[in-house]
């Protein structure tokens, strides 16, 4: 099986995020794969190792990528694939990224591709479905579950906390909810083998798209913080009065009770 | 310039969601007075038109098939090109919900065009329109515009404040036949879990519970807590994590971001990655038995002391708060 897993390079979950220059400063922060990718890269093994083929994972964004990369081949994908768009590009938006993907991906005949249900730094969730519509294949996001029997897949959704089985035709893109798997990490000689393991990289050029196709319909104009929560009341006294004031605040002075 | 705006209308359980109403005062503010139309899609949908037109739409179309009894992409997204193709809008507008979510892009891509999703703001009006979003999982915010193409945004329900309930409005509400076939995804069977009561993702209270509720019954107290609010329950990581309850209701970077407009935290720290998913709620109540949780630096209202205790005397409080009433 041909199996694609999409993945991006984003900020450490435990980073607090301040504002440079309109845009997020990213000095000094640590960056991992995006924790839903994760667990796409993981499916997209165990699903290679039941019924054989090999996994690509692939990302666009700059050379600092290759890190993710390397852990991902380290957690047992076969081969990786940068698209380095670092030169070409001041701007991508989800429909640049997604034309991007894409495009690499037309002619790679993929069986099965996995991506995460959203990435926590862009937030969007667009990337995965406008991909899979791109590419004319059939979609279902959010899984927790994922079997394949040849050219059907059986997976579980999950919508909003219920759980719909569905029977989903391949070729398919699935987007990872969390509880899909638990990611394993990388082994030492996971690591030792992903040094030897083939890391392409492309620019635009190599898959026939000039900046021209990817202008950005969505345009960035500010990124801002939100005004920073401050500290209220810790209540003090007997519990039970604290509790009765804290009732009688809910209603009066915060009124949401 | 005056827009026709489309809306889709969601339906769950057989009635319009909020966000659905939601969208139709988004889609008011851009539209700089073009025609809002509401489009309905499922197997029996048709009734509910008029309620959305009191809501601010100027007029419905209802697609309706046996095969849209369930939602799937392929279905759904048939049906509303169906109605796109009928109508021609200028702007389109979902709800952020499963629905949305799923629907949203793949339309965008069909239409070769940009989508601004999970809006929580419209500032400026008409074609001035700025986008509002949040990023970092509300760490951090964005303001876009939409440069090119038809405006399609998605809102997250529970920011964008719905018009009044008009019920002396009235418009036509037409159906649009639609062929819905070759569906390569089949819905086979679905299991409702977590919530047999409101949504977390539109609750207005939630009450959510962490490692320090202890056990799967620790969320009992909880779930009365929140039932008698009329809310919805939910967890950190760590609760999910130690199997105290599904991931489903986990709050956070890495699950729902919710806000509400009273979110109650009991026995959960306040890790980064919980904050970021609650932390832009209107009112935050903590209750840890430490004081130095780092729950409490957002926390409007804290109490230090035992949610075991704490808890069932909130329950006690508000049932007498009801009856004096
Ligand atoms: C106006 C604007 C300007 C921007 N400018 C820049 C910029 O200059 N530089 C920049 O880096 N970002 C920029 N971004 C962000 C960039 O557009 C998004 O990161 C990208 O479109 C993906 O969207 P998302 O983060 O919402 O991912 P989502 O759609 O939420 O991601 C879902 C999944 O898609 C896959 N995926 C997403 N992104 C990638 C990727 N890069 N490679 C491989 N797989 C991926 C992953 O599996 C991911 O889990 C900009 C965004 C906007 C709106
Ligand atoms: C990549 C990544 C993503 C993550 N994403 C998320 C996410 O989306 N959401 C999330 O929540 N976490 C997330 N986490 C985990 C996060 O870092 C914390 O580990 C988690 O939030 C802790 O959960 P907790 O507060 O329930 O548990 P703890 O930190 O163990 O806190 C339990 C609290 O309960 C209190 N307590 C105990 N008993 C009582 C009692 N009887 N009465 C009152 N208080 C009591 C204790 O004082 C303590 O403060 C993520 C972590 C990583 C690495």
């Amino acid at each position: 099986m041909n199996i694609y897993a999409l993945v991006k390079r984003t900020f450490d979950t435990e980073e607090k995020i301040s504002v440079q220059n309109g845009g997020i400063a990213e000095d000094g922060a640590e960056f991992i794969i995006n924790p839903y990718d994760e667990y796409a890269v993981e499916e997209a093994i165990r699903v290679r190792d039941e019924h054989g083929g090999e996994v690509t994972v692939l990302t666009i964004g700059s050379e600092e990528a290759e890190k993710q990369l390397r852990t991902a081949l380290a957690m047992g994908a076969d081969k990786a694939v940068l698209i380095n768009t670092e030169d070409d590009l001041d701007e991508l938006d989800e429909f640049g990224a997604a034309t991007i993907i894409a495009e690499y991906l037309n002619d790679k005949d993929a069986d099965l591709i996995l991506a995460g249900n959203v990435a926590i730094d862009g937030g969007s969730g667009q990337v995965g479905p406008r991909v899979a519509e791109l590419l004319g294949i059939n979609c279902v996001t959010t899984i927790t579950e994922l079997k394949i029997d040849g050219d059907q897949a059986t997976v579980v959704r999950d919508v909003e906390g219920d759980s719909e089985t569905i029977e989903a035709q391949m070729p398919l893109l699935i987007t990872a909810q969390q509880g899909l798997n638990d990611p394993r990490y990388p082994s030492l000689p996971g690591i030792m083998k992903a040094k030897k393991k083939p890391l392409e990289e492309l620019e635009l050029d190599d898959i026939d798209l000039e900046e021209d196709d990817l202008e950005v319909k969505v345009e960035r104009v500010d990124v801002f913080l939100p005004p920073e929560k401050q500290a209220g009341r810790v209540l003090e006294g007997d519990l039970q009065d604290q509790v009765k004031e804290l009732v009688q605040l809910l209603r009066t002075e915060a009124k949401v009770i | 310039m005056s827009k026709k705006v489309i809306v889709l209308g969601e339906v769950r359980d057989g009635a319009l969601r909020n966000v659905s109403f939601e969208a139709i005062a988004a889609a008011k503010k851009i539209s700089g007075g073009g025609e809002i139309v509401g489009v309905l899609i499922g197997d029996s949908v048709q009734d509910l038109g008029q309620e959305l037109i009191q809501y601010g739409a100027d007029r419905v179309v209802a697609v309706e098939h046996p095969h849209l009894k369930y939602y799937t992409s392929d279905g759904f997204g048939q049906a509303f090109m169906a109605v796109h193709e009928q109508e021609e809008p200028e702007a389109i507008v979902f709800g952020h919900t499963a629905l949305g979510k799923d629907l949203s892009p793949k339309i965008a891509a069909k239409l070769q065009s940009g989508l601004v999703s999970d809006v929580t703001e419209i500032e400026g009006e008409d074609d001035d329109a700025v986008f509002i979003r949040p990023i970092y999982s509300g760490k951090a915010f964005e303001k876009v515009k939409i440069n090119e193409g038809p405006v399609f945004f998605t809102v997250r329900p529970n920011n964008i404040e719905p018009l009044a309930q008009d019920a002396g409005r009235s418009g036509d509400v037409s159906s649009l036949s639609a062929d819905i076939q070759n569906l390569r995804s089949v819905v086979k069977d679905v299991v409702t879990k977590a919530t047999d009561g409101v949504d977390m993702s539109e609750a207005k209270v939630i009450v959510a519970g962490g490692r320090g509720v202890k056990g799967p019954e620790g969320f009992e107290p909880l779930k009365e807590l929140a039932d008698l609010l009329g809310g919805a329950i939910g967890a950190s990581r760590g609760a999910c994590d130690a199997d105290y309850c599904d991931y489903s209701l986990q709050i956070g970077q890495t699950g729902k971001v919710v806000t509400p407009d009273l979110y109650i935290a009991a026995g959960i720290s306040g890790a980064i990655q919980h904050l970021a998913g609650m932390s832009n709620s209107k009112v935050i109540v903590a209750i840890n038995k430490d004081p130095e949780a780092n729950i409490f630096k957002v926390a409007d209202y804290g109490i230090v002391g035992d949610l075991f205790e704490i808890i069932p005397m909130m329950i006690e409080e508000i049932k007498q708060l009801k009856v004096n009433a």
